[in-house]
């Protein structure tokens, strides 16, 4: 019997919900994408033109294209960087377990519930060219004023600090969870042993976390290539110049604005790509749970 | 009574001594650890502080140098003239019904398909397994042009069925409860089965009453993530009754590089917008930290 029912029609009956809307809404789908991704197709008509590989090479010789996967990959490390240092750096100094611990996740944690657009339109405020507080403070600390409605560079730092906000409070309750689960003791044998709380913290502590910081490293790049649409579309709609028009919003722009559905299509195949090996590295890695320092 | 309170006399000091030694290495270290923290939580919390500070202002406040930092008067004009604008009764209800419906129905569904595979034998099992761990790797932008294009041939554009069931299409719930499941002893399954108990009895009699704390945690993940989606509802809605807010919030933001943004009025809308999945967040704090970090490892 081993714990499970008989059952002919059954099982099915009950994974057919899931499996109808993952047919219809999901493998379907991809599989007209990677079909549309060899194909021209009118936006007039809608009628499609076989072309072979022509869209992909078209893809890979677009300076536009090109330069908008290097804004993404910019984009990603800038998020992923500053994101994982500080709240590891946050989570390190919350998770000292003194009187109070618990106040501190309770009011860091909630920036996960914005919505990027609404952290992004937060942050257009602050960074108003004219009014905003940050401007304001880095004119009186500097002495310069870029506006990051013109300044592509400055676009691009002001969008990855708003992304990197909104992950904050998601990055510091699983390096905390994380943390909490390093051992005591092997932390104050090293410490009887001399070693200084720097050292420590990057020969036991670290190496320890080191699935919790691959994990986030994921979830982070995931974050940087796909959510953070609304976030772009709100401050800059991928300007000025091009300067933060990352993949998945030049793939809006071609799909829906220009309606190139076969060079769309194609984008879509190359991003499914780019997540498809982020995934499985998670995956394989994620099996490895005990860590060598 | 007496004796207690005199125990207790004679103990204290002895565990002060101990707090004392146990506390000694720390005390300016504890400060200055408080005072970093205190400080990382002005930094993050600013943001959200400062909006709603300018929430609260009229026009002229708005505009002043340096910024002013402290809430002013008009919080009340400010959000009903938000509300007025955007249509704000409207967005809400939206996003109400569309963070709801997914996560009641991607937990519904995941709940049986998950139950499916762990307790039963059934040709292609493992199939259907892959198919779903593929889903993991297929994000909505991946594929959002076909999927607009069948939602059209649905008739589904400006439906909140258009704007919920695409959204569920992801395997993330199937495993977090097929993981919890596994986790369950054969045993209870084997007793149902001998107490004559069918395997739809057994779900919700049974397995559904333990599995209450996944379905919470789950719920605020997936609340937030339906309240907050931003590409799909832009795609399929243009008509003002089925924008969500986190879209029609744009409506309070000039497009046009001339006219300025009137900020007291977008930030009433933001902080309107924002309002509902942080108090989920909030109040439901303590299953979803849990299950967050369960479902996602």
């Amino acid at each position: 019997m081993e714990g499970r029912f008989p059952g002919r029609i059954l099982p099915y009956a009950l994974l057919f919900p899931s499996i109808a809307v993952i047919a219809v809404f999901l493998l379907v789908p991809a599989v007209e994408a990677l079909r549309l991704s060899f194909f021209e197709v009118s936006p007039f008509t809608g009628r499609g033109t076989f072309v072979g590989l022509a869209n992909f090479r078209e893809l890979v010789r677009s300076d536009i294209y090109r330069g908008s996967l290097s804004v993404t990959l910019l984009f990603a490390v800038g998020v992923v960087a500053l994101g994982l240092a500080g709240s590891l750096a946050v989570a390190v100094l919350a998770s000292l377990r003194l009187p109070g611990f618990g106040v501190y996740r309770t009011v860091l944690l909630w920036p996960y519930a914005l919505s990027p657009a609404v952290a992004g339109t937060i942050w257009a405020l602050l960074f108003d060219p004219s009014t905003g507080p940050v401007t304001v403070l880095l004119r009186a600390v500097t002495g310069l004023s870029p506006n990051w409605m013109m300044n592509g560079t400055y676009a691009l730092a002001v969008t990855v600090v708003a992304a990197t906000w909104k992950m904050l409070g998601f990055n510091i309750v699983f390096f905390l969870a994380g943390l909490q689960a390093v051992p005591q003791e092997l932390r104050e044998a090293a410490q009887v042993d001399g070693a200084g709380a720097v050292r420590v913290f990057w020969r036991i502590t670290f190496p320890i976390l080191s699935p919790v910081t691959f994990f986030l490293f994921v979830m982070n790049s995931l974050y940087a290539f796909f959510e953070v649409f609304g976030l772009i579309d709100v401050m800059t709609q991928g300007g000025p110049g091009g300067a933060t028009e990352i993949l998945v919003y030049r793939l809006y722009q071609d799909a829906f604005i220009a309606a190139r559905w076969g060079i769309a299509s194609a984008q879509s195949i190359l991003l499914f790509v780019m997540v498809g090996a982020l995934t499985l590295l998670q995956f394989r890695l994620a099996g490895r749970r005990v860590v060598y320092a | 009574m007496s004796t207690l309170a005199r125990e207790d006399a004679l103990a204290r000091p002895a565990q002060m001594v101990v707090a004392e030694r146990r506390r000694r290495p720390f005390p300016w270290g504890a400060l200055t650890v408080h005072g970093l923290l205190l400080v990382a939580v002005a930094v993050i919390a600013f943001p959200l502080y400062y909006a709603f500070v300018i929430s609260t202002q009229e026009v002229s406040e708005v505009i002043q140098k340096p910024p002013r930092l402290l809430p002013s008067a008009h919080l009340v004009e400010n959000y009903y003239e938000a509300w007025q604008r955007s249509g704000m009764g409207r967005l809400l209800l939206n996003s109400t019904i569309v963070a709801v419906g997914v996560a009641v129905g991607k937990i519904s569904i995941s709940i049986l398909s998950a139950f499916a595979i762990v307790y039963f034998r059934f040709r292609g099992r493992q199939f259907v397994f892959w198919m779903i761990f593929v889903t993991l790797m297929l994000p909505i932008p991946v594929r959002i042009l076909p999927t607009y294009e069948v939602i059209g041939n649905l008739g589904w554009l400006n439906t909140y069925a258009g704007l919920t069931v695409p959204l569920m299409a992801s395997a993330t719930a199937t495993f977090l409860f097929r993981q919890f499941y596994l986790t369950m002893p054969n045993e209870l399954a084997e007793a149902a089965q001998l107490d004559g108990a069918g395997p739809m009895r057994f779900l919700w009699s049974i397995l559904l009453p333990l599995s209450w704390a996944n379905i919470a945690a789950l719920f605020v993940v997936l609340f937030i993530y339906g309240w907050n989606e931003y590409f799909w509802p832009l795609l399929i809605t243009n008509t003002e009754e089925m924008r969500t807010v986190v879209i029609g919030l744009e409506s309070l933001i000039p497009r046009s590089g001339t006219e300025l943004p009137t900020w007291n009025y977008i930030m009433a809308g933001a902080m309107m917008a924002l309002l509902p999945p942080v108090a989920v967040i909030l109040f439901m704090q303590r299953w979803f930290v849990r299950g967050l970090i369960e479902s996602e490892k």
